[in-house]
């Protein structure tokens, strides 16, 4: 579809958004790890997670991933993600797109979920959306200038591991990415630990409440390549994570990165917003 | 990859897409009952009866149910209606465990992104419900 196309959908989609009924989204708290609780069928989220950076050799960056996730069953989810970055003193450019999709095997709780995740990728070397950190990734890719030469059309392999215990979320990445142009495998991880600020509901309508509030931690890195794994010239990243889920409205997410080491990024500032429509196929069917 | 390659890889992914929908869309009504462990089944609710987490569970259904099932619970097209007499005879127990769970193969999600403490307050809601 060209990418007109798309802009007119979006934003039909935002001009109609304030009409229909909003649900609170409580799926995500992280911005790099994923966990196993999958989109819930015939929903559709809109999110936006965006990324500031300030290298001090570099030009300060503001990478953007557009988010689109749809709930196709209960074990399966679909997202498409649109990349775009500007960087101060030097341009603003659309650097790309990602398709994924989820899939659940377990159709129950266990005390570790599995979850499988397949990406493909077709972006170019200026993207700063940073949405995972693998191979040797580190804050020397961001100090060259704005280059959109190089595609890198890459296929993503995660094993998502997940488990909730007394409102605590654990969950756990192993990340696997190749260039299919013959690069060799990459590889990272993610790993997150978040939990509400109340386990139990308030039994009066308030948007302030402790249990619109999830406060947790990721951490997440890279883990080398095929020819040289470990975690020598790789980048690593601490990060505490806030998300406010507001009742029937948009949740609101925010982490604050730093960086563990000379390869990484100093710090980095994450923001998000994710806005899900219900029954997406029912509404556009009028039932 | 060559067009002759490329064939067998459509026919397999489509027999794939095919059989898991056929796969998931032919289970029955209630079958998740069958599936609850003794032991989850004798589980009581720490709020039954409690009219705070009563107030409470309405408000997290119409926050997280009340698209599929309505704001009045009674169902919305093929999704079932939650004052029916299988919710009345259901213990508290398999209640939570199919909030818990889902019943995934006949499209209820799992709600286990909710604290149990929250799923029990719904609970407690289903319950109220004449």
């Amino acid at each position: 579809m060209p990418l007109n196309g798309l802009k007119a959908i979006a934003v039909l989609l935002l001009l109609a958004s304030p009409l229909l009924p909003r649900r609170a989204c409580a799926q995500e708290n992280y911005f790099v790890t994923y966990t196993h609780h999958m989109e819930e069928p015939g929903n559709l989220e809109f999110a936006t997670k965006s990324v500031s950076g300030f290298p001090r050799a570099g030009n300060a960056f503001w990478g953007n991933a557009i988010e689109m996730e749809y709930g196709v069953k209960t074990w399966w989810t679909s997202e498409l993600y649109l990349d775009s970055q500007t960087t101060a003193n030097e341009s603003s450019v659309f650097t790309g797109f990602r398709l994924e999709n989820r899939f659940r095997p377990l159709l129950q709780e266990h005390w570790i979920n599995p979850v499988l995740y397949a990406e493909f990728e077709d972006i170019n070397s200026a993207d700063k959306a940073l949405l995972e950190v693998v191979g040797h990734d580190g804050v020397a890719d961001f100090l060259v200038r704005n280059d959109r030469s190089e595609k890198k059309r890459e296929v993503e392999l995660k094993l998502i591991l997940s488990s909730n215990f007394k409102g605590w979320n654990v969950a756990e990445n192993m990340i696997a990415e190749k260039n299919i142009a013959g690069e060799p495998w990459e590889f990272g991880y993610a790993v997150a630990v978040s939990r509400p600020l109340s386990l139990a509901a308030s039994p009066n309508a308030c948007r302030l409440c402790w249990e619109n509030f999830t406060a947790g931690a990721e951490l997440y890195g890279g883990l080398g390549d095929r020819y040289s794994f470990g975690l020598h010239d790789t980048s690593h990243y601490l990060a505490p994570t806030l998300a406010f889920h507001l009742p029937s409205g948009p949740t609101f997410s925010v982490s604050p990165a730093a960086g563990l080491n000379s390869n990484s990024h100093g710090f980095l500032l994450r923001f998000g917003v994710a806005y899900e429509i219900n029954q997406v196929v029912s509404r556009l069917r009028g039932k | 990859m060559t067009v002759g390659t490329r064939k067998p890889l459509l026919l397999m992914s489509l027999i794939f897409i095919l059989g898991s929908t056929l796969l998931f869309a032919g289970a029955g009504d209630g079958m998740w009952l069958t599936r609850v462990p003794e032991k989850q089944r004798s589980r009581e609710n720490p709020f039954a009866g409690q009219p705070n987490a009563i107030a409470a569970g309405a408000k997290l259904f119409r926050q997280n149910c009340s698209t599929c099932h309505g704001g009045e619970a009674l169902g919305m097209e093929n999704r079932p209606n939650l004052h029916s007499e299988r919710i009345h005879a259901a213990t508290d127990g398999e209640l939570e465990w199919l909030l818990k769970n889902g019943s995934m193969k006949n499209g209820m999600p799992s709600w286990s992104r909710l604290p149990e403490q929250q799923r029990w307050q719904i609970v407690a809601f289903l319950k109220s419900l004449q």
